[in-house]
């Protein structure tokens, strides 16, 4: 399996202010009655675009001058509460390659790793001047890049964190672990063997 | 220098170094439900994998199991789900606790209830509660679907390794106060992301007098202070608990299983990357009044006001919460309203609290108007509780007496709030739209101060409603 190399993401911004914004607020526990991933596309932020009777209630992501955007602005702890990989995938699905916000949720992170969605952490500060650049211009062109770790707009740009390893995954084409946790087989076997429980 | 529990699990499982540096780690034990599984199924279907060591994945249905009939959803996606699981199931050999084997549950109260969760062991499952599993001083991982998929195809799944902070605890509780107390005074302390890029290690005179039930409410919330995973080294508690159990090792293994299970505990001089000690005495009923399972507050005091916010950002996420939870800042959260009450989940819905909950109940009447349910997490624990007559006490009180499951902990089954409904609720998630109505609030707390908002109306000290001495503080 030959995955693309993800070096950097291009695009044009949403901001979605708010800190611990959590994975039942990104796709409701209804939008989990699925089989497969496939369908999910749309249903992120669901009961906070749409009202109980279904009237749109304005959202930002639903503001045409925003439609179109793929990288997504937020606070800290993104993603946090429950494990459900619906919550990147509706994000992805919908759209969005990559997430830039103060800090997230672990299983968020690398749910959103292995679908080849960089999520990169920066500054609050940073995260909301580039948040007015958007609110300005929603035109504003953003690109992020995993190999120097900036982010840069305009003429301006800011530094980006983001462990190693997910970085590393992300810019050599190694984002899904599958072939490499299938190739080393052997060793499985053997650290398997060697435990008294398995 | 010593080693702690964590570091020997994860020597024990390692099986290398993968080229972005983390780490390939052996899973000893894979739990699977019908929300999180059948995508990762179709996943290997598509690959043309196997499941690598079906004998040491174990599925149950318990997401969207409905507690009225629970085998006849009318849902048809629901339907379909349940049906997802059995089939994948049969397929690929994976041992299923169905409705049928009387052995279904949550599938956090099912694993230690079979014995599968041990100690020293590596655990995963699509959910984020499975740090439950920690209770037993198991290494035990919430994972996405994809690693799900990892998991199946090749018992193993990438992983980067966690800081560990001990979280001792010393003392008694006061009379009153509960396990799910303790869990909610460190999230609260330590806040909901206090845990990011940790592993907890919960210790101390409190945790080691706790019961596994008490350790499992404990463990189960280390996610919502932010920690991947939480655990409380194994004793012998630990080993009694699961002696005799259906997948536990019999007699003739006994011994050498508990020598191995001991081995695990973190060592005497084992170092930390940070340490915190609290107090048990000065742990209060606490009750969360926001959005966040870290907006919690001891149920005496009032519910913050965003006037005294210390910085812009806390200023306006207590706005938003209490816009969302219709409360005005400032305010005891005593006397606040209730329309529905709910005892259960995977952080409180085993025997002992049922048992706890039903002591005090008794000869008590839900208050008018108030909807209160009862959902047991498995179906052993509604058998034993039935066994006990609690079910009646319940009954009696006004509870209805519901079938196992996860209900309306997440509501994906019928059991819904309806508008915005307020739910004194023994789960772990006060989220937006948490249970099942998208302006639906949800209050945590301990199963005995549900039973005392129920019988009351409001929120409420159960030590008043219920006339339990609150007693001075012991050391
Ligand atoms: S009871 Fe609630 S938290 Fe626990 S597994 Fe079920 S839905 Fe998740």
């Amino acid at each position: 399996m030959a995955l693309a190399q993800i070096k950097d993401v291009s695009g044009t911004g949403i901001h979605l202010p708010g800190d611990d914004i959590d994975t039942d607020r990104i796709i409701p526990a209804r939008y989990l009655k699925c089989v497969t991933f496939d369908d999910l596309a749309g249903t992120h932020f669901y009961d906070v675009r749409f009202d109980p009777d279904g009237n749109p209630t304005g959202h930002p992501l639903d503001e045409p001058r925003f439609a179109g955007a793929s990288i997504m602005l937020s606070g800290s702890n993104f993603g946090c509460g429950s494990s459900r990989e619906h919550a990147p995938q509706a994000i992805y699905r919908s759209g969005f390659r990559a997430i830039i916000a103060e800090s997230f949720a672990e299983i968020f992170f690398g749910n959103s790793t292995t679908l080849g969605m960089p999520c990169v952490s920066a500054s609050r500060e940073d995260i909301e001047s580039l948040a007015a650049a958007i609110e300005e211009d929603p035109g504003t062109g953003i690109r992020i890049d995993l190999e120097s770790m900036t982010v840069s707009y305009g003429d301006r740009n800011f530094a980006i964190t983001m462990p190693d390893s997910a970085r590393q995954a992300l810019t050599a084409g190694r984002w899904d672990p599958i072939q490499e946790l299938l190739d080393n087989e052997k060793e499985i076997t053997s650290v398997g063997d060697g435990l008294a429980y398995v | 220098m010593g080693k702690t529990l964590y570091q020997k699990v994860w020597d024990a499982h390692s099986v290398g170094t993968l080229e972005d540096g983390r780490t390939q780690l052996f899973i000893g034990t894979h739990l699977i439900h019908e929300v999180t599984s059948p995508q990762a199924f179709g996943m290997i279907r598509d690959l043309g994998l196997k499941v690598k060591y079906p004998h040491r994945t174990f599925a149950t249905v318990d997401h969207i199991v409905p507690t009225i009939d629970q085998d006849a959803p009318a849902d048809p996606l629901a339907a379909e789900m349940m049906e997802a699981l059995r089939k994948n199931a049969d397929d690929f050999g994976v041992t299923y606790f169905d409705l049928a084997s009387g052995k279904q549950g949550i599938v956090h109260v099912v694993g230690p209830e079979q014995g599968i969760t041990q100690p020293g062991t590596t655990i995963a499952c699509g959910d984020s509660h499975t740090a439950t599993h920690g209770a037993f001083g198991a290494i035990a991982f919430g994972i996405g679907t994809t690693q799900v998929r990892d998991v199946l195809a090749t018992q193993t799944m990438a992983m980067e390794k966690l800081k560990v902070r001990r979280i001792e605890v010393n003392g008694s509780l006061r009379p009153g106060v509960y396990a799910k107390d303790v869990t909610l005074h460190i999230i609260r302390m330590l806040g909901a992301k206090g845990g990011i890029g940790y592993a907890y290690e919960y210790a101390g005179t409190t945790f080691e007098n706790f019961s596994m039930e008490e350790r499992m409410t404990v463990c189960n919330m280390a996610i919502e202070g932010g920690a991947r995973c939480g655990y409380v080294n194994p004793d012998n508690k630990t080993f009694e608990f699961l002696r005799g159990r259906p997948h536990a090792p019999g007699e003739e293994d006994w011994n050498d299983a508990v020598a191995r299970w001991e081995s695990f505990a973190s060592d005497p001089d084992a170092e930390y990357d940070d340490v915190v000690i609290i107090n048990a005495a000065d742990i209060e009923p606490t009750v969360t009044w926001g959005i966040s399972p870290d907006q919690g507050i001891g149920i005496g005091e009032s519910i913050p006001d965003p006037a005294n916010a210390t910085s812009e950002a806390e200023r306006s996420s207590f706005q938003e919460a209490l816009d969302y939870m219709q409360l005005p800042g400032g305010t005891p959260i005593k006397g606040v309203k209730i329309d529905v009450a709910f005892i259960g989940s995977c952080t409180n819905g085993r025997l002992s609290d049922f048992r706890e909950a039903a002591r005090y109940l008794q000869g008590h009447k839900v208050a008018p108007g108030v909807k209160a349910i009862a959902v047991p997490g498995s179906q052993i624990t509604a058998t034993q509780c039935e066994q006990e007559g609690l079910d009646k006490i319940f009954e009696e009180a006004g509870f209805e007496w519901r079938a196992a499951g996860c209900s309306m902990c997440l509501a994906m089954n019928p059991d819904k709030l309806v508008g915005d409904q307020l739910c004194a609720s023994s789960s772990n998630r006060n989220f937006k739209g948490r249970q099942g109505s998208a302006v639906g609030r949800t209050v945590l707390m301990s199963p005995v101060m549900v039973c005392a908002a129920a019988v009351s109306g409001e929120i409420t000290d159960a030590r008043e409603v219920f006339q339990v001495d609150p007693g001075t503080a012991a050391a």
